[in-house]
């Protein structure tokens, strides 16, 4: 993914190496209303791509399309090869899907519900136990699988529905808004989990509105408005694209001519002056030791220096800001 | 263009798991009690009366299903009404059920088609009545030879085994009707309202309206009125207007085939009775060719209604 991470967005897109998910000019109309407008994006095999963006703005239909759960108006998407408007089974056999707030029988417990859809998945009974223990196991079940699943908690819902997709043994696991409405700490197990399948060669795509986790787990991201992809990339190019330069660098100094001094490290394209001795440095790299060294060589005295790490939020905020469009609402 | 794989992969799945769920609910497990008890009030007064006027009767094992005794209607009227309130329990919540509680995205993301769950789900209702409606005949017939303490003969098998059957479809239109309800609404309860508003129209609403409407559409003639007759075009449409009631036909079959005695189900002159034997019962092909047209109505009303809910289920978007 590294190689992808230093090209333009748009490039990116186009050169993911051995893409398992690729769509072209993919759109969906409700009467005339474009809900997905001509996309295209390219998803290679083991990346953990994000799909951002207010609701209403495409991610749910985009993904539906590509599991053949939703016609498609026109363009053209491949899953693994297949096309899912014509060969939904054989798409749906190798690709796990987890909705947007996954419901489940309640009247059956945690270990019936798996064993239908793993029956639904065609597995034979005793690999279909054994694939159910272990992956009850795994996503920390195993001491709930006889509970009915009327007593789960929103978080064991969600870890139940992921083990759906280790049953699986899914090339491919899409995840709408998986942590939406889950606490800090069921968050995080949930994110580890995701960790685990990316380490074992799953590709993840998945959905949020949780900028800062989609920020920590997602290779790519490709930002949604009204149906179309407005930006696609790594979060750090896309820092640079749209704040300009990834990393702001805050320094509170005292000495003369610090500003300037600061203005000639290279990589940094800006340098304001907040107050007398507080300076905001935007660079395209952590100029941390450089402005320390700057401060120094003029024998000023350095109180504080910090850095704000691009964060996808203020991509997002102002990439929004910079475009109104009227009736944005803003996720997050 | 051709689908890829069998649209019935996954069926014996979906029907299993949901032929389980009914068996084991408590809400069928009402319908069961409000049917068995009712049924069995019906049969013990039909079998009081029978064991108090015997008479020679060569189909008495079938007079157990028809006869009636005031105030409860006979065994067959009772399962007429009941029949599709246990279809309408059973269908009322199929497909809008598994929206509200978001599992149709997750169960459709398996290799399956949409027909394998609408299908298996169908099919598993229909086989819940149908188990109940064979246990409730056994009951009949058990019933029977214990208190009647005559052995039945073959043909009143036969004739009760058509009763079975053409129960079996007559439940599959309500059944068929109730799905579609809960394809097209979203909500169970308005489903459960509209199907039950429906099923009141066409069994208590429809017999007293269809005298009017055909008045209507073919007036008396004043001369059959002067000699105080029906009309015959009248009493036609009527009769026909009131066939679109699948309870209609569900009792003009059931009279056919069991009262043997029966010749016709429509209105008839008196010159195409000549020669017939009045009293003398039918033989079981002739009884059952007399009932042919209202099973057909029958299967053709549960297809019909199941091939409307198939398309508007296939249209539909799976999100919640």
């Amino acid at each position: 993914m590294n190689d992808q991470q230093n090209e333009t967005p748009r490039n990116a897109s186009r050169t993911a190496s051995d893409p398992v998910i690729t769509a072209r000019g993919l759109t969906r109309r409700y009467g005339k209303i474009e809900v997905v407008n001509a996309i295209d994006f390219d998803i290679g095999r083991g990346e953990v791509f994000g799909l951002l963006g207010p609701n209403g703005a495409g991610k749910t239909t985009t993904i539906l399309m590509m599991l053949g759960l939703t016609e498609i108006s026109s363009g053209e998407v491949s899953v693994l090869g297949f096309n899912p408007a014509r060969e939904p089974l054989k798409v749906k056999r190798r690709v796990g899907y987890l909705p947007d707030a996954v419901g489940f029988y309640d009247q059956l417990t945690a270990t019936e519900n798996l064993a239908y859809t793993a029956k639904l998945m065609g597995l034979a009974r005793a690999e279909r136990a054994r694939r159910i223990e272990a992956a009850l196991v795994r996503v920390g079940l195993a001491d709930v699988a006889s509970r009915r699943v009327a007593t789960f908690s929103r978080g064991m819902r969600q870890r139940l529905g992921l083990a759906e997709i280790i049953v699986k043994r899914a090339e491919i696991a899409i995840l709408d808004e998986p942590t939406s409405g889950l606490d800090p700490q069921a968050t995080q197990e949930f994110l580890a989990l995701i960790g685990e399948l990316k380490a074992e060669g799953v590709t993840v795509l998945l959905s949020s509105h949780m900028l800062d986790q989609v920020q920590r787990i997602c290779d790519r991201v490709a930002l949604f408005q009204a149906g179309r992809i407005v930006l696609m990339g790594a979060v750090p190019e896309l820092a640079v694209k749209v704040l300009g330069a990834g990393f702001a660098v805050e320094v509170e100094a005292e000495g003369p001519g610090i500003a300037r001094r600061l203005a000639m490290i290279p990589g940094v394209t800006q340098v304001e002056t907040l107050a007398a001795d507080r300076f905001r440095m935007t660079a395209e790299r952590d100029v941390r030791p450089d402005a320390a060294r700057a401060v120094v060589a003029v024998d000023g005295s350095l109180r504080k220096l910090s850095v704000d790490e691009p964060s996808l939020e203020a991509i997002y905020a102002r990439y929004f800001q910079a475009q109104p469009t009227g009736d944005v609402r803003h996720a997050a | 263009m051709r689908r890829e794989g069998s649209p019935f992969q996954g069926l014996s799945t979906v029907f299993v798991k949901e032929l389980a769920d009914h068996i084991s609910s408590v809400r069928m497990l009402m319908l069961e009690l409000l049917i068995v008890f009712t049924a069995l009030a019906a049969l013990y007064e039909a079998i009081n009366s029978l064991r108090q006027n015997t008479a020679e009767d060569p189909f008495l094992l079938l007079r157990l299903f028809t006869i009636d005794q005031a105030p409860l209607p006979s065994f067959v009227a009772i399962l007429g009404f009941l029949i599709p309130l246990m279809a309408i329990g059973l269908g009322f919540d199929a497909v809008n059920s598994e929206h509200n509680r978001r599992t149709l995205s997750r169960i459709l993301a398996q290799p399956i088609y949409r027909d394998a769950l609408l299908m298996g789900k169908f099919l598993a209702a229909l086989a819940t009545i149908g188990i109940s409606l064979a246990a409730l005949w056994l009951l009949v017939i058990g019933l029977g030879l214990i208190f009647l303490g005559v052995p039945p003969g073959g043909e009143e098998i036969a004739r009760s085994l058509v009763f079975l059957v053409v129960a079996i479809f007559y439940a599959g239109v309500w059944l068929s009707l109730a799905i579609l309800l809960s394809i097209v609404f979203r909500s169970p309860a308005t489903a459960a309202l509209v199907s039950l508003g429906i099923w009141l129209f066409l069994t208590v609403l429809w017999p007293m309206l269809t005298p009017a409407i055909a008045q209507a559409i073919a007036p008396a003639d004043p001369r059959y009125a002067l000699l105080g007759l029906n009309d015959p075009a009248t009493a036609v449409w009527a009769q026909e207007l009131l066939r679109l009631s699948p309870n209609d036909l569900f009792g003009e079959a059931m009279l056919a085939v069991l009262s043997p005695t029966t010749r016709t189900l429509g209105p008839v002159f008196l010159d195409q009775l000549r020669g017939a034997v009045m009293g003398a019962p039918l033989p079981f092909g002739e009884s059952v060719m007399i009932a042919w047209p209202q099973t057909v109505g029958l299967v053709a009303g549960t297809i019909v209604l199941f091939a409307f809910g198939y398309v508007l289920f296939q249209r539909q978007e799976v999100r919640a």
